[in-house]
């Protein structure tokens, strides 16, 4: 739906230089805030991608994948939900006591969902 | 009215339930894998066997290990199982001897009386029925205990027991029949001819005094056997399965069998074996420190037999292993999880009618798809070093864990490499405990590759979780230690000079070190030598989680602070100076969750060791600790 | 003189204890001022100069000396109040340490605030590293006229660490401690008037400039000073090969971790409520908000009421506040007080 209404205008905007809040896609974020809620907690202090052990070897970035989340931001996320090791360090830092191995989780999933039509 | 026809219903559940057992157990034995059918076989004629029929009637009939836990649990067990199997025994044993003829159908020796109302006036009869009478006394003094147990579980010492579903609330209903209306079904019997002993003469006397007992009691037979076979009708789908399925599961064990890595007719035996006895729900910290009823191991194997959706149970659990270490059946609950956790998304959750009753239900043998993919982590050159120490992930959030390692290290002479001193890639075990092993894989080669091209002989580790994978998952050369018992090492060959402090401690056992890997004695005998070490009231192998586990990937901030709050008031009940763990997730969990100080056991043999502004620090020149190497 | 026989007890004698003693004293109440510590000045006795405008500390505590050495008031030291409690007609009884016990008309309970023990934060590595020191070790320090290293060196790097035990979860603390932010800006920019060739560096979640000239202050560490300003929380700290500390942090802004070395690193530690404060609380039954500070009995306009008659709360035993602020809570507490005792 979403990708078909972008479709028909955006000529002459580049898509990827504008987030469109109204347009966005928003159900992988309510597929995670129903699952894990303490995904609204965040408050974006990046200590989760400080620590983050996969943030050493790759782009990784858990906080930035929860802002592009709430954005609804999905096509930047694809590959980067794959690379979480689920080490749990980012569980220990954050200060807002986000369950954050379950965000990732949760994100991956509703994303493979979003995949095959499922959401 | 007086026809024999009563006993049909018995005779139909009785051959019903032989056959199908027989059916079921070949199904389950022709679905084992090859190697565990040839266990099987060469158990039967060996000594598996003869163990097998020990433990069955020390556990299945006297019910040893619920009577240590709780003496009147116990009894009620023994009373129904031990009391129904003697009544059994001997009333076959009566049938046989004082009946018509010998070799009597089976309902012969349970309606005895029956068909032999005048039997036992005198003699050796009259002794033989004071104890049939003291067997169903004994049966009966349970069964009370059972319906207490039912309505008040708490006057039973339990906190919690399990809820049932309907098919198993009819077998209970009729189990709990069978007994009284035998009880009535013989006095009455007896009344109406004078005969029986202390309990059915008694009572049936009384009874016969004003009421027409010898009309009355075939309803009460009829009563008797219509129990009997609606209970053995219903025990395929009711939990009272568990009572012929745990004598195969004893056999099964006891010949070798292991859960392993995915579904098998093991796990499904395993899963009919639960009798829902609810020891995992008192013990679990989920339930009584976190307020969570529904997700423990009783609830988890009632939704694998009735083929629920499960997932959300299966994911929501500390993978402490405590429910493990006291269920009296023995099952092996933590794998079971971790196979559910690796299973794909079923197809269809709803329950299916020909597959919950088929007689092995075919679970979904897909693995999850790959959901990482680690291809990014590039090939690391390595030193080489003989000892390799590797902090982990968590262990760089307590820094003052790996100062003090470099501290004991260094003041024991010991030449090391930090392996992950940058920061080091995870060791796989979280993946693992999520059901991910294909991902952790990737992991474990990567850092595989690293510890063999180091051509390290000790590989030394801070936290429990990566000593756990290392020694279970990792194909290495070296021997794989956890710190406690590297500087037990350390003491024991003579490398660590150090003072004793003057302080009371108390030591928390943490899950993948103790209950998961056996690594007991240790870290106690490394605290002993430095402190004075106070008993916890929960240790060892019934050592608290602290909360912080990474086995469960749902459960909340908050949740979790509740029971490190909890584990942390029983630890320090006799207010210790400090305590003291060998995990650094335990360490920053109890940091959170008590006032009393928390160090790592590398903390405190660090404080131990001589100040240098002491005595100048001798340093060894002999390094015995490569040859100790066999001591892992 | 109306009030000359009322007589009133401070729990406390820190800035609004004193504050409240001497305007108690100047209208004429007798005042007994009870500090746990040596001398009265609390955590202001360590300061070296106050934001925003750089003054020296040592001018508010001249001033708040003045304000105690009215002959209404008798300062005891060394004592800490345990048990405050109302009885029947009028009288308060306060129990003391050492088994004394004092009776008042009524009691201003000024506890203040403790630390929070960087200790708990592990991950930062206080107690555990040298050259990682708190705020006001800093200001010890500054007192001292001279910022080194550990090892005697000067410091060529420096970094401020804000929310050090505040808006964290894991340290159980969710409160902002308000003040921290505008004294990282006034340090740093105090290190940098001292070491010019010292880079400093702020590592802050937010911004939070509440007070007046606070903003200003902010931009004049930027326009002026060359203070930088890096947004992310600090996850850990370890050192390097160097005797350097090593810090890893998200730039948030930037979206990638961002790893740096210092000399020294600064953690700004948050308030808590007082150790000794919580446990009179306990005692005395007081009610505790979901911070752990003090509740007062209305958030809006009975800010100094602590729901026991004759008992009143002023300064940052109620949240934290800077020094205007404490000032005049303990002013408004004293305008309570008299109130109640003018009523009775």
């Amino acid at each position: 739906m979403n990708v078909k209404q972008a479709n028909k205008f955006g000529f002459s905007i580049n898509r990827s230089r504008l987030i469109d809040y109204d347009t966005s896609d928003r159900k992988v974020r309510e597929y995670v805030t129903l699952r894990e809620p303490s995904f609204k907690l965040c408050f974006a202090c990046g200590g989760c991608t400080a620590t983050c052990t996969a943030g050493q070897h790759t782009s990784f970035n858990l906080r930035r994948l929860n802002t592009y989340i709430r954005r609804g931001e999905i096509e930047p996320l694809r590959e980067e939900v794959t690379r979480c090791m689920l080490c749990g360090k980012c569980l220990l830092v954050c200060p807002r006591g986000v369950n954050t191995r379950n965000v990732v989780a949760m994100a991956a999933e509703a994303i493979r969902k979003l995949e095959r039509n499922e959401l | 009215m007086n026809s024999d026809l009563f006993i049909t219903p018995f005779n139909l559940g009785l051959y019903f339930i032989l056959i199908y057992s027989v059916v079921r157990s070949t199904v389950w034995f022709m679905n084992l894998s090859r190697s565990d059918k040839l266990r099987l076989q060469r158990g039967f004629f060996g000594r598996p066997f003869m163990d097998s029929l020990r433990e069955i009637f020390m556990e299945s009939l006297l019910h040893r290990k619920i009577f240590k836990k709780n003496p009147l649990l116990g009894y009620m067990h023994m009373s129904l199982a031990f009391g129904w199997f003697l009544l059994i025994v001997f009333g076959t044993i009566e049938a046989d001897f004082f009946g018509e003829k010998h070799l009597n159908p089976p309902s012969h020796a349970i309606f005895f009386r029956w068909f032999n109302p005048e039997h036992g006036a005198e003699g050796f009869a009259r002794i033989y029925n004071v104890w049939m009478d003291l067997l169903l006394a004994f049966i009966l003094s349970g069964l009370l205990l059972a319906v207490i147990k039912r309505f008040t579980p708490r006057m039973m010492g339990m906190k919690k027991t399990t809820k049932h579903t309907w098919t198993d609330r009819i077998a209970l209903i009729s189990l709990w029949l069978i007994f009284p209306s035998r009880l009535l079904a013989e006095s009455f019997t007896c009344g109406a001819h004078g005969s029986g002993s202390f309990l059915t003469g008694n009572l049936g006397a009384s009874l016969a005094s004003f009421l027409p007992a010898a009309e009355i009691a075939p309803y009460f037979w009829w009563l008797y056997s219509l129990a009997l076979g609606t209970f053995f009708f219903l025990l395929p789908v009711s939990r009272y399965f568990h009572i012929p399925v745990e004598l195969l599961l004893i056999f099964m064990r006891n010949s070798g069998i292991t859960t392993g890595d995915r579904h098998s007719s093991y796990t499904e035996v395993q899963t009919h074996a639960c009798s829902s006895c609810g020891v995992c729900i008192s013990v679990c910290q989920m339930s009584y420190a976190a307020g969570i009823h529904d997700i423990q191991s009783a609830y988890f194997i009632k939704g694998l037999r009735n083929d629920r959706d499960i997932a959300a149970i299966t994911a929501n659990c500390l993978m402490c292993g405590r429910c493990e270490e006291v269920c009296p059946v023995g099952i092996e609950l933590g794998p079971m999880r971790l196979i559910e956790r690796r299973q794909g998304e079923r197809e269809d959750g709803k329950l299916r009618l020909a597959g919950k009753y088929a007689v092995t239900r075919i679970r979904s043998s897909i693995e999850k798809i790959p959901t990482q993919s680690f291809s990014y982590l590039a090939e690391e050159e390595t030193e080489k070093a003989d000892i390799l120490f590797f902090a982990g992930c968590m262990t760089h959030l307590t820094p003052s864990v790996i100062v003090a390692m470099k501290k004991i290290m260094e003041s024991a002479g010991v030449k090391y490499r930090f392996m992950d001193e940058q920061g080091g890639v995870c060791c796989g075990r979280p993946l693992m405990l999520a059901g991910r092993d294909r991902e952790a894989r990737e992991l474990i080669n990567h850092n595989s590759g690293i510890i063999w091209k180091s051509g390290a002989k000790i590989l030394v580790t801070s936290c429990p979780i990566c000593y756990k994978v290392f020694r279970e998952s990792y194909y290495l050369e070296a021997t794989v230690m956890h710190h406690s018992e590297f500087i037990n090492l350390l003491i024991e060959e003579g490398s660590l000079r150090l003072g004793y402090l003057h302080r009371k401690v108390v030591y928390h056992d943490p899950c993948e070190l103790g209950r998961g890997s056996g690594i007991y004695e240790e870290p106690r005998a490394v605290i002993s030598y430095v402190a004075e070490l106070q008993q916890a009231s929960q240790e060892r192998s019934m050592s608290l989680c602290c909360g912080g586990s990474l086995g469960n990937l749902t459960l909340s901030s908050g949740k979790r602070a509740l029971i490190a709050a909890d584990a942390a008031r029983t630890l320090t009940m006799d207010s210790p100076d400090e305590l003291i763990t060998a995990c650094p997730l335990c360490k920053k969990t109890f940091m959170q969750a008590t006032k009393t100080k928390v160090s790592d056991i590398a903390e405190l043999v660090a404080a131990a060791l001589p100040k240098p502004l002491d005595k100048p620090v001798k340093r060894r020149t002999t390094r015995t600790t490569l040859n100790a190497t066999g001591n892992g | 003189m109306k009030g000359t026989q009322k007589h009133v007890i401070i729990a406390g004698g820190g800035v609004a204890g004193m504050e409240a003693a001497g305007a108690l004293a100047e209208m004429g109440y007798r005042v007994t001022l009870v500090e746990k510590g040596q001398d009265p000045g609390g955590h202001l006795l360590q300061w070296h100069a106050l934001f925003p405008d750089s003054r020296p500390a040592e001018e508010v505590k001249s001033y708040l000396r003045k304000r105690i050495g009215n002959h209404n008031i008798t300062v005891i030291t060394g004592t800490a109040v345990e048990k405050i409690k109302h009885h029947p007609g009028g009288t308060v009884t306060v129990n003391l340490s050492g088994s004394k016990e004092e009776k008042a008309d009524a009691v201003i309970v000024a506890t203040g605030f403790d630390l929070f023990d960087a200790r708990r934060k592990e991950e930062y590595g206080y107690g555990i590293y040298d050259n990682v020191i708190t705020a006001p070790e800093l200001e010890t320090m500054f007192n001292g006229g001279r910022v080194t290293k550990a090892d005697g060196s000067v410091p060529s790097r420096i970094g401020m660490i804000h929310c050090v035990g505040s808006r964290d979860e894991k340290v159980n603390n969710n409160h902002c401690s308000k003040v921290c932010c505008v004294t990282a800006v006034k340090q740093a920019i105090e290190l940098r008037k001292m070491m010019p060739a010292c880079e400093v560096f702020c590592f802050y979640m937010d911004m939070r400039m509440y007070g007046p000239y606070y903003e200003e202050l902010y931009r004049e560490s930027q326009e002026v000073h060359n203070v930088n300003f890096i947004r992310g929380k600090v996850s850990e700290a370890s050192v390097n090969i160097n005797n350097r500390l090593v810090i890893k942090v998200e730039d948030t802004l930037a979206g990638r971790p961002l790893k740096m070395e210092l000399d020294i690193m600064v953690l700004m530690v948050g308030m808590e409520m007082a150790e000794a404060g919580t446990k009179l609380a306990v005692a005395s039954g007081f009610r505790l908000g979901i911070n752990r500070f003090l509740e007062a009995g209305d958030h809006h306009y009975g800010n100094n009421l602590s729901g026991v008659s004759g008992v009143f709360y002023a300064g940052t035993c109620t949240a934290p506040m800077n020094i205007t602020d404490t000032i005049s809570h303990a002013r408004a507490a004293v305008a309570e007080t008299v109130r109640y005792l003018d009523g009775r």
